[in-house]
């Protein structure tokens, strides 16, 4: 791993986010509406239940800034991988000297990027509109984040794969990936309350212990470290099966001559 | 094989073939590219240019047969071949939301050019494009972004060039502007180049040695000269008509 490498192509999202501030407005507006919805309803639940229940129904704000942590660490690798196939750019990228480790470590990092732009829009205006204070969630949140990001990264390589595998018509998957997840992952709800056959696919994804932990915190101010520890665990059985499949799905592409055909369409 | 050029073999395919759905895109296509040479792939659209270089950046795994560049293997040592080689195409392009500059100094990062602001200027002055280092790259002509492309290309200073059909879509002036850039640039650095073209223009004014290639085969090597001599022709353009219509030639 040469890190000027890395940070060569980090730069590109540098100046290709600074120099186009539609591109900011993306990564800030989505959130920001998400945001909207889910805190006047919380709003209105509020209002409408009881006292106990409505004070941990803000529960619903901190899950949805989660979900973004997630889902931007995602985006940061597909998106960063569409970039170079939209400017038809990838040849240059794989005729340079950059190792595939090289090129996703990039993509890591554009996702840790995404994930402090939309991370301090969201906790800023959560608290100001809604009195939610992210913080309240105290040191938690740094394993929170790491994980969600790590599992992030593994939804991205996951979803270049299958973009590499099936072509540029796939390429909806770069948003649709983290969304097969959302409904099994207990975002909004807990696993207990899930439909019973789905609560065992429920625990195989390292994101169930962050939302499942989140709420624990938010009602008792902690929470099992067992079911982080088995996050973080989870989460390295699947950076390396996504890195693997990633590996196996650009050798084939390579194999099959279609990287060319890909990268020039 | 012997070679009577002596000097050093930076790029070498033995018998490369490379099969798309069982129809060869390359037969057992063997050459050699020596340091200081301009070596032309002429051969009709299909015949396999492109495929060829593609194999040879090793974006495209061969079916069979050997690569090898500064004679190590190109699937081993590939980061290191690249580091020393670069590519330019009429088919590729930079990132169209970057600026100019900022494409080469991304680019000029990746390769560890040092010195890149130096390095950029001089060789936007030598392809005669400076005024556009501040301009949206997806904004340039067609002639415009060629010329960028050979900026990035030539960024590392390669030791081994490869340029795909690099004056399709050029008027005849900014071709012939880019043809005398290459010719001067290799005649400074010593770097052997590999060029395809399907334009006689190119292959006559700018290369060394010709290969020939059609339907994945070679079917003609040697001085431009040469080749016209030996299919009793008067000119380069009616060998490459004689050989694109008469099917398959054989040595
Ligand atoms: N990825 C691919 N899949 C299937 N066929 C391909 C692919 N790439 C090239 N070919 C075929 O290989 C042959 C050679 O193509 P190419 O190397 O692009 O020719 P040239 O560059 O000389 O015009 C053509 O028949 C082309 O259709
Ligand atoms: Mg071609």
């Amino acid at each position: 791993m040469n890190l000027r490498v890395i940070w060569a192509l980090v730069l590109r999202y540098i100046f290709l986010y600074t120099r186009n501030p539609i591109r900011l407005v993306e990564m800030v507006f989505w959130p920001l509406v998400d945001l909207l919805v889910w805190g006047n309803l919380t709003l209105f639940l509020q209002r409408n239940t009881s006292q106990e229940f409505g004070g941990f129904i803000l529960f619903l704000l901190g899950a949805m800034i989660l979900w973004d942590i997630l889902f931007r660490a995602q985006q940061g690798v597909a998106i960063s991988f569409l970039e170079d196939v939209w400017t038809r750019n990838l040849l240059n990228v794989f005729v340079a000297p950059v190792r595939t480790t090289e090129y996703l470590a990039a993509t890591f990092m554009v996702g840790v990027l995404r994930i402090c732009v939309t991370g301090v829009v969201l906790g800023l205006v959560s608290w100001l509109a809604y009195q939610f204070n992210l913080f309240t969630l105290e040191w938690w949140l740094v394993p929170f984040f790491l994980n969600l990001m790590l599992f992030g990264w593994s939804l991205g390589m996951i979803s270049t794969a299958l973009i590499l595998r099936w072509g540029q018509a796939a390429e909806s998957l770069a948003w649709a990936v983290p969304f097969f997840i959302q409904p099994v992952v207990a975002v909004f709800y807990p696993v207990a309350d899930m439909p019973a056959w789905s609560q065992p696919l429920a625990w195989s994804f390292p994101a169930t212990y962050v939302f499942e932990g989140m709420r624990d915190v938010m009602q008792t101010g902690t929470m099992a470290t067992g079911l982080l520890v088995k996050a973080v665990l989870l989460n390295l059985v699947y950076l390396v099966a996504a890195g693997a499949l990633f590996f196996q799905i650009l050798r084939l592409t390579r194999k099959r001559g279609l990287l060319t055909k890909f990268a020039t369409q | 094989m012997s070679d009577p050029d002596p000097r050093e073999v930076i790029l070498e395919a033995r018998d490369l073939t490379r099969e798309f759905d069982g129809v060869k895109a390359l037969d057992r296509l063997s050459l050699r590219l020596h340091r200081g040479e301009i070596l032309g792939l002429l051969g009709a659209n299909g015949a396999g240019k492109t495929t060829a270089m593609n194999c040879m950046l090793g974006l495209t795994l061969p079916t069979s047969g050997q690569l090898s560049a500064f004679g190590k293997p190109l699937h081993k040592h590939r980061i290191e071949i690249l580091q020393r080689a670069n590519f330019s195409s009429a088919y590729v392009s930079l990132p169209g939301n970057l600026k100019v500059w900022q494409n080469l100094v991304v680019f000029a990062k990746i390769y560890g050019v040092r010195d890149a602001k130096r390095k950029i200027a001089g060789l936007l002055d030598l392809l005669e494009i400076a005024h556009l280092a501040d301009r949206v790259t997806g904004q340039l002509s067609a002639g415009e972004s060629t010329r960028v492309n050979l900026c990035k290309a030539f960024l590392n200073d390669p030791e081994l060039l490869m340029l795909d059909e690099p004056t399709a879509s050029l008027d005849p002036d900014i071709a012939d502007k880019v043809r005398k850039v290459v010719r001067r640039v290799q005649a400074e650095r010593g770097i052997g180049i590999l060029y395809t073209s399907h334009n006689m223009r190119d292959i006559e004014e700018v290369c060394d040695r010709v290969i020939f290639l059609h339907k994945g085969r070679i079917v003609a090597e040697g001085t431009p000269d040469q080749i016209v001599q030996k299919f009793a022709e008067n000119s380069l353009e009616d060998v490459f008509i004689k050989i694109a219509r008469s099917g398959d030639i054989e040595e």
